[in-house]
């Protein structure tokens, strides 16, 4: 069976497996990565979101074999100890979640949605969180998480 | 979710009609004696039991469980040497806070600091007896409970206090976490414990703080563990991984009702690491992952026997009228709630008669977290890590499977990641105990979208016919209400009429159906609200003006005037856009909401949402305010698109990318009110708000146009 190399916050793991393998299904599996969390399997839902090369992917419908060797993050590799991420922090600061179960890709997919959209409208949001799903409902406490998070980079950019 | 009534004055729980209605077998191994032991291998300290607590006989009123035990005693409230208290109950969180607003209830009541208060939940082994998350309950049932548990630990603490120093009990008070008397000398609660023993009952007679006196009850405090959701620690049910843990699979056959004929499991069972499991109808594989469970069951050929004659998505509402029945007996027994003995319908005498015949298609839950369970035998013990709304009922359900008395399964409810009454039953737990038996090690099962769309199960689908009329004077003369299957919730009108027949019937139902957020509410409240609306429109009467010269309640009163004037009622915030309203009371609490709509190439767009909610006094400000949203939005999926198709025992639509729920793009603005009434009870609260969304809406849009009467609301062209 092919094997391959999958570098996950920062360190590589050897896994055995088909190229068409879903790379959830090794995080939760056979790493017991269970941060990111299984929804759909159709990539519909959004809770599995990781970055790939920093940029947000849904991991339930993305196959091992093409991610081999790129730097894969998971949400369990973004607070730094116990210091939170200010997309963290933001979330707790806005209550952006009811039983949590789609935090963890939704911390994710606003880490990804900011790194390419730094400043992004309520517009933009709904369109580049779409593949997100909060069946809680919180949809307008994680807009306001988002914009409480682009105000935390942007006063930790002033800092630096 | 929460599903039932929460007013004062019938604390009673009434079963939804459709309901499984079984009598909850449950018994605790705990004497007194046993208590004094667990308090001992805990170092000691102070535990509050009680007798099984009034609510707990009250709701298991259902089943005919009553007596069985009520000398059992049930431990509450531990406060250990070390100060930390731990609170049990058997209660679930599922996203609706309680594990918050429980914990400022006790911190309120036993006067100590929020930290340091832990919340053991829904643990069938260590928690007392609870019949299920749903209802509305846990607010206006178990934080009293617990209240009481604290206030007994407190006034316990205080006698400790006044026997130490020899002083009356009335010069001491207390406060964040000791006991103090006037001149400031103080003593930590975990150091009145040390080294003792102490059990207290649980009473009635302690006082309970009143309502305006609340310092951490009413702060909108943040999740208290927060923390571990937004870093992905906190471990849902499929998070669990025990030792050696294998995976499992289940055979389902590709429709309901569908049966076995013909099993070839050779090929699986070639498969290295392979165990196939089969037990009547059961047809399970175990492997050592994920990936190789999945290949096992796919190389099961199973030939089945297939239904087929069954009613689809098209016909289901003919069907439901053709098989009615009139509810009766057990699980109807409220049949004759809505039937007013004292005003026999009118004849129609009256000027104009209005009527209509609603339509409620099945909707799914689709809770993010699919159903999932971990289960491990250790000897003829198993215990099982799931996602339920009913812990003690899947006991319930393990135990019957495998002819166990009870206190051979231990069920272990993680904080879920939701249910929205969607998770009363799961099929899982047995599943996963199933294939742990037969492969000697623990098992994990976690269902895939599609086997959670088809085999959980639905809102029910619904016929509501109403035929209304008015007198000469332009109110009400009779109101006759008919519900085909949908359920008996929020059935009752809170309009004054003259002479009403309202009337819930049975049907068959070919799809399994259960509870929901709101159960059959959301359908009744839409068809009534609709039809007031119809009613109000046809005979030029403003709609809000209609409703309140038939409503005596205040609060119903307040909320629609609240949001009536928020909204700017009568007049759309722009020329072209349709405002429509909508009001109703449900479980104790009020809600009126209103909507605005625009036209769209395809149809129409909600604009902005107004609603007015009150549930007397707020527990958690903010986690309300967070459950009222989250309400109207899952509303807005019923009201605008979501509707289950089948045909012959199969769902068509079963997957996130075919059936669409809510998403950001989907939410319009919205302007909540919450009204706190400290000089009331606190109701429910996580179901109400969802029953006005669709009648708003259907309103507002037949401002722009003719509206189907059904849902999912559609604009005809």
């Amino acid at each position: 069976m092919p094997q391959f190399d999958l570098r996950i916050n920062g360190r590589t793991h050897q896994v055995e497996g088909a190229p068409e393998d879903s790379l959830l299904s090794v995080l939760r599996y056979e790493l017991n990565l269970t941060g990111s969390k299984f929804g759909c399997g159709e990539g519909q839902c959004g809770a599995c979101t990781v970055l790939v090369d920093g940029l947000a992917v849904r991991s339930c419908v993305t196959r091992i074999g093409s991610v081999a060797g790129r730097a894969i993050t998971t949400i369990e590799a973004i607070a730094n100890g116990d210091t939170l991420h200010p997309v963290q922090e933001a979330f707790i600061e806005a209550d952006a979640f009811q039983c949590g179960y789609c935090t963890s890709g939704m911390v994710m997919a606003t880490i990804g949605l900011l790194r390419t959209t730094p400043n992004p409208s309520d517009a933009e949001i709904a369109r580049l969180m779409d593949r997100n799903v909060c069946r809680c409902g919180t949809y307008p406490r994680i807009v306001k998480a988002i914009k409480l998070a682009v105000e935390k980079n942007r006063q930790a950019g002033v800092r630096s | 979710m929460d599903e039932h009534t929460a007013s004062s004055a019938s604390t009673a729980i009434e079963p939804e009609r459709y309901e499984l209605v079984e009598p909850a077998r449950y018994r605790f191994d705990l004497d007194r004696r046993g208590f004094l032991r667990v308090l001992s291998a805990m170092g000691g300290g102070l535990l509050v039991v009680s007798t099984v607590p009034v609510v707990a006989q009250q709701e298991t009123g259902r089943g005919g469980a009553q007596g069985a035990a009520t000398d059992a005693l049930a431990g509450w409230l531990h406060i250990g040497p070390d100060g930390r208290v731990t609170v049990y109950t058997g209660k679930v969180e599922i996203g609706q806070n309680i594990r918050t607003s429980l914990a400022q209830t006790v911190a309120d009541e036993l006067r100590a600091p929020i930290g340091v208060i832990a919340l053991v939940m829904a643990d069938t082994d260590l928690t007392p007896f609870d019949q299920g998350t749903f209802g509305s309950r846990t607010t206006p049932t178990m934080a009293p409970q617990l209240a009481h548990a604290a206030a007994t630990a407190r006034e316990m603490l205080i006698d400790l206090a006044a026997a130490k120093w020899q002083v009356p009990r009335q010069s001491l008070a207390a406060k964040d976490g000791v006991i103090a008397d006037a001149s400031g000398r103080s003593i930590a609660f975990g150091e009145l414990t040390h080294g003792q023993n102490l059990t207290g009952v649980v009473s009635s007679q302690a006082p309970e703080e009143p309502r305006d006196r609340w310092t951490v009850r009413g702060e909108p405090l943040h999740k208290v563990n927060a923390q571990e959701i937004v870093t992905g620690k906190h471990e849902y049910p499929p998070d669990v991984i025990r030792p050696g843990v294998l995976f499992g699979k289940v055979i389902r056959p590709p429709a309901l009702g569908a049966t076995v004929k013909a099993v070839d499991d050779s090929k699986a069972r070639a498969m290295p690491g392979v165990i196939v499991v089969r037990d009547g109808e059961f047809i399970g594989v175990v492997a050592p992952n994920e990936r190789a469970a999945k290949a096992a069951a796919a190389a099961v050929a199973v030939d089945w026997n297939l239904p087929t004659g069954l009613p689809t998505s098209e016909t289901i509402f003919d069907y439901l009228r053709q098989t009615a029945q009139p509810a009766q007996g057990r699980g109807g027994g409220r049949e004759a709630i809505g039937a007013d003995d004292s005003n026999p319908p009118a004849a129609p005498t009256s000027t104009r008669s209005f009527d209509a015949t609603y339509r409620i298609p099945y909707i799914a839950h689709v809770p993010l977290e699919p159903r999932a369970a971990v289960a491990e035998w250790t000897g003829d013990k198993v215990t099982v890590w799931t996602g339920t709304q009913r812990p003690f009922g899947v006991r319930s359900d393990v135990a019957r499977a495998f002819h166990l008395a009870e206190d051979r399964v231990r069920v272990i409810v993680p904080d879920m990641g939701s249910g929205y009454g969607g998770k009363h039953t799961v099929g899982a737990a047995t599943e996963a105990a199933r294939l742990a038996k037969a492969a000697g090690h623990p098992v994990k099962v976690v269902y895939t979208r599609a086997e959670e769309f088809m085999w959980g199960y639905f809102r029910p689908a619904g016929v509501i016919t109403i035929s209304a009329g008015l007198d000469a004077s332009g109110r009400l003369a009779f109101w006759h209400f008919d519900n085909y299957n949908s359920g008996g919730s929020g059935l009752n009108t809170p309009y004054a009429v003259a002479a009403k027949r309202e009337q819930f019937h049975n049907a068959d139902s070919p799809l399994k159906q259960g509870s929901y957020r709101g159960l059959a509410a959301t359908a009744n409240h839409y068809a009534r609200e609709m039809h007031m609306d119809a009613i109000a429109r046809a005979t030029g009467r403003d709609a809000v003006d209609f409703r309140l010269a038939h409503i005596t309640d205040p609060r119903l009163r307040t909320v629609l005037t609240t949001v009536a004037q928020k909204a700017g009622w009568p007049n759309a915030s722009r020329p072209g856009l349709g405002l429509g309203i909508a009001c109703g009371t449900e479980k104790g609490s009020y809600i009126a909401t209103a909507a605005e709509v625009s036209r769209t190439p395809d149809g129409f767009k909600v604009e902005r949402l107004v609603a007015a909610f009150e549930c007397g006094a707020i527990v958690n400000p903010d986690g309300l305010r967070n459950q009222v949203e989250g309400a109207i939005v899952q509303g807005l999926g019923g009201a605008l698109f979501e509707s289950i198709r089948f045909a012959d025992g199969k769902i068509l639509n079963g997957t996130m990318a075919q059936y669409r729920v809510p998403r950001f793009r989907d939410v319009p603005p919205l302007d909540i009110t919450l009204i706190d009434r400290r000089d009331l009870p606190s109701a429910g609260a996580g179901e109400t708000p969802i029953v006005c969304v669709a009648p708003a809406i259907g309103s507002a849009v037949r401002v722009l146009g003719t509206v189907d009467t059904a849902l999912p609301i559609a604009l005809k062209a």
